[in-house]
């Protein structure tokens, strides 16, 4: 069955056993896909059900999983021991030394990068077809990073599991979309507004729920999100039920320039510049970075006070710190009102960028991928976090790039829809590759004589 | 007893008066009577499953006692009742700080930034609660400075200086041991409970152990309840012994006066094979009915 195995070189001293698991592994398949996929039930135009043989097409797939399994006995899996003995032994304290570095240097490139990022886009495709790159991937991608640096506070930090933090998101927007529009206040100062909101409810829910610990916390803090969204749904009254709010107030400059296209202070028009939306884009590009740097500013002076180290000892041990003399619920309920607070700030801005808000926006799955966005770039690691948010959403925007594929698999064939499916498929691979995420180092906050990284293997996830 | 008042009769920093633990059917610490002088180091001793870390969950806030009282008083003269105290307050503003049988330290931290959280409610207060810190105004640094001193000072007495900066779970265990003894005594307290501090130490470790719970005392003036099953920790630096079995205190007197009582010997200091059957007639004569073996329940169960 496994025609491609003859092909091969021979000679390797697993070949014989990677022969036999191929022809095993075929053999399964074909007996799970033969009635799976070679009998195929259908109507004929008598609307008759009969059966159509497709044996020769289960045969082929039988064979192709054969011969992925050979492929897998004899290189890939000798290949992956050899580098997981080689990296065993190599990784020593110089070596994580370096790594760091390495990410310390990354971090300032990429934040360079970041800034010179929109000009170097305008100067590569013109300012018409910059809209796409700075919006769809700049400003979605930001907004993830910031989502991920303020959930990696609570469950980075804090170590509290937290599935429902697009509640305060959703918090964060409807502050904004409803003050705009019932009270015409500036973006400036529904802002803060927003996210001392959101940071309220992120109190109201943590006084009953933080006495939780582990998976309950992470159901009850799940249907918490649910419950923000249902009430969004069907409070119509308040929040214009699933058809949602929109015409939201665009963000001015500073109340200077507006981006309304018929305000006499038009940025464009003040500038005697062509009409384009590509200059709100760019400048909504700058209020998130900022927005988000805002964020990791301010977590990593957290880290350096009292509060942040409590945050780290509780995903430690929470027993050991109240032996101490910690008030682990308040400690907590701050972890929580701080991320939510940050999720609050990105809710509004998402809203005035969308200038449509829905209940549509706020389901789980931005959860899940929030959280995802966490784990996957290492528990508590700001660079890690903001990697993995380019590698999560970037990724899933490129898919939509990837028209070319048509010629491959035909005209019906959409990359969008299997964003899903490979999304699954990488954070398997992801998490097989490296299973603390992306940077699973931690920094110390504080060093009496020189600043050692700790390995991640003696950091603790938290479990509460 | 002699009549001669003791440390923990004349000024105690804790007395503990008829405590009494019950989980559902079972008594743990039943109405249990015992004082901790002032600067003394005390032991509370007993075979497995007589109550002692239930004591000290209920002398550290962890558990809520059935009844009794107990009562500290911190060098600075105030009175508090430990039995109405959460568990952080007893550490915050009773001034009584614990470790644990099995070691809870932040393995993932420093040992520099173990000792720095234990220093958390003032650095707290000095960071403003948090928002001053942030904006980077107050004389945080300042404090955060002594803080670091004082960790140094700490380091320097368990001789772990040249680790600060080393994970707290690379350390071997006798060093861990020493490091949560140093991350309690950080916080500042009058009485320092110990829950088994010498377990797993080897003699040179336990002879080390010793040394820095005597230099505690001396230096730092703190009071040292322990739990201890080492003989030669415990008749080697206690003050005062008070042995426990099946919840009810059995003996409570200097290290010499419970090495020779004859149900402390039975129950807990093992006896010689010849010797089982001549105590056991000497306890017939002293005790009447002698001592019955009573089931014991394992009521030690820390609470994760």
């Amino acid at each position: 069955m496994s025609t491609q195995a003859k092909s091969l070189p021979q000679g390797g001293p697993d070949f014989g056993q990677a022969l036999k698991d191929g022809v095993i592994v075929a053999i399964i398949a074909f007996a799970l896909l033969g009635p799976l996929v070679g009998l195929r039930t259908d109507q004929n135009m008598a609307n008759e059900l009969i059966i159509q043989n497709r044996l020769g097409l289960a045969a082929i797939l039988s064979a192709i999983v054969g011969a992925g399994r050979f492929l897998l006995s004899a290189f890939v899996y000798p290949w992956l021991t050899a580098r997981g003995r080689k990296t065993k032994a190599a990784v020593t304290l110089a070596e994580l030394e370096t790594r760091a570095t390495r990410a310390r240097h990354l971090s300032i490139g990429g934040l360079a990068f970041l800034f010179v990022y929109p000009v170097l886009i305008i100067s590569l495709v013109g300012v018409q077809g910059s809209i796409k790159w700075v919006d769809n991937f700049g400003v979605q991608i930001l907004i993830y990073v910031m989502l991920g640096w303020g959930l990696n506070i609570v469950i980075g930090l804090a170590g509290l599991l937290d599935l429902g933090y697009v509640a305060f998101y959703a918090v964060g927007a409807y502050s904004y979309a409803l003050l705009a529009i019932n009270f015409h206040l500036s973006f400036w100062v529904l802002l803060p507004v927003a996210g001392i909101l959101a940071a309220f409810w992120g109190l109201i829910l943590g006084f009953p729920v933080l006495r939780l610990r582990g998976d309950y916390l992470a159901i009850v803090t799940l249907a918490f999100g649910e419950i923000i969204r249902l009430v969004l749904i069907n409070w119509k009254a308040f929040s214009g039920g699933s058809a949602g709010i929109s015409s939201i107030p665009k963000v001015t400059l500073f109340g200077l320039y507006s981006f309304d296209v018929s305000a006499p202070n038009n940025f464009a028009k003040v500038f005697h510049l062509a009409a384009s939306s590509a200059y709100y884009k760019v400048f909504l590009y700058y209020l998130i970075l900022l927005l988000a740097l805002l964020t990791a500013f301010v977590t990593m002076r957290l880290r350096r006070l009292p509060i942040g180290r409590a945050w780290e000892a509780l995903r430690e041990d929470e027993v050991a710190c109240r032996s101490l003399g910690i008030n682990t619920t308040n400690t907590k309920l701050t972890a929580f009102a701080i991320g939510a607070m940050f999720g609050g700030f990105a809710g509004s801005f998402f809203a005035a960028r969308q200038g449509f808000v829905s209940p549509e926006s706020f389901i789980f799955m931005e959860s899940a991928v929030i959280v995802a966005i966490v784990v996957l770039g290492g528990m508590g690691s700001m660079i890690g976090v903001a990697l993995a948010a380019v590698a999560m959403i970037g990724g899933t925007e490129l898919l939509r790039e990837l028209s070319f594929l048509k010629a491959v698999f035909g005209n019906d064939f959409n990359p969008d829809q299997y964003r899903m499916l490979l999304f699954g498929l990488a954070m398997v691979i992801i998490m097989v590759w490296k299973p603390r995420g992306f940077v699973s180092v931690r920094q110390p906050t504080a060093f009496l004589f020189r600043r050692k990284t700790v390995s991640g293997d003696l950091v603790k996830e938290g479990h509460g | 007893m002699t009549t001669s008042l003791r440390t923990w009769d004349s000024d105690a920093v804790l007395a503990v008066e008829h405590l009494t633990m019950r989980f559902g059917g079972l008594v743990a610490v039943n109405d249990l009577t015992f004082s901790v002088g002032r600067g003394d180091i005390t032991a509370l001793i007993g075979p497995n499953g007589a109550g002692k870390t239930t004591v000290f969950n209920c002398i550290t806030g962890f558990y809520k006692p059935t009844t009794g009282m107990m009562s500290m008083r911190p060098k600075d003269g105030s009175l508090h009742l430990l039995e109405r105290m959460p568990d952080f307050i007893v550490a915050r503003k009773a001034k009584v700080a614990r470790t644990f049988q099995n070691i809870r330290l932040f393995s993932g931290m420093t040992l520099l930034e173990n000792l720095l959280v234990a220093q958390h409610n003032p650095l707290m207060i000095a960071s403003g609660m948090t928002i001053l810190g942030v904006l980077g105004i107050g004389g945080y640094k300042a404090k955060e400075k002594e803080a670091i001193d004082r960790a140094r000072y700490w380091l320097d007495k368990i001789g772990l200086t040249a680790r600060a900066d080393d994970p707290a779970g690379d350390l071997p265990y006798g060093a861990q041991r020493r490091l949560e003894i140093a991350r309690a005594m950080c916080t500042g307290p009058d009485l320092l409970c110990l829950d088994e501090p010498a377990a797993g130490l080897n003699p040179r470790e336990s002879a080390e152990l010793n040394d820095l719970l005597l230099s505690i005392r001396r230096d730092d003036g703190t009071s040292i309840l322990l739990i201890e099953h080492d003989m030669s920790v415990v008749m080697g630096i206690s003050d005062h012994v008070v042995v426990l079995e099946y919840g009810t205190k059995i003996a409570d007197g200097t290290p010499n006066e419970t090495r020779n009582d004859p149900r402390v010997i039975a129950a807990y200091l093992g006896v010689e094979d010849e010797e089982v059957e001549e105590i056991e007639q000497e306890l017939d004569e002293q005790f009447g009915d002698g001592h019955d073996e009573q089931p014991a329940g394992d009521n030690e169960g820390e609470r994760a």
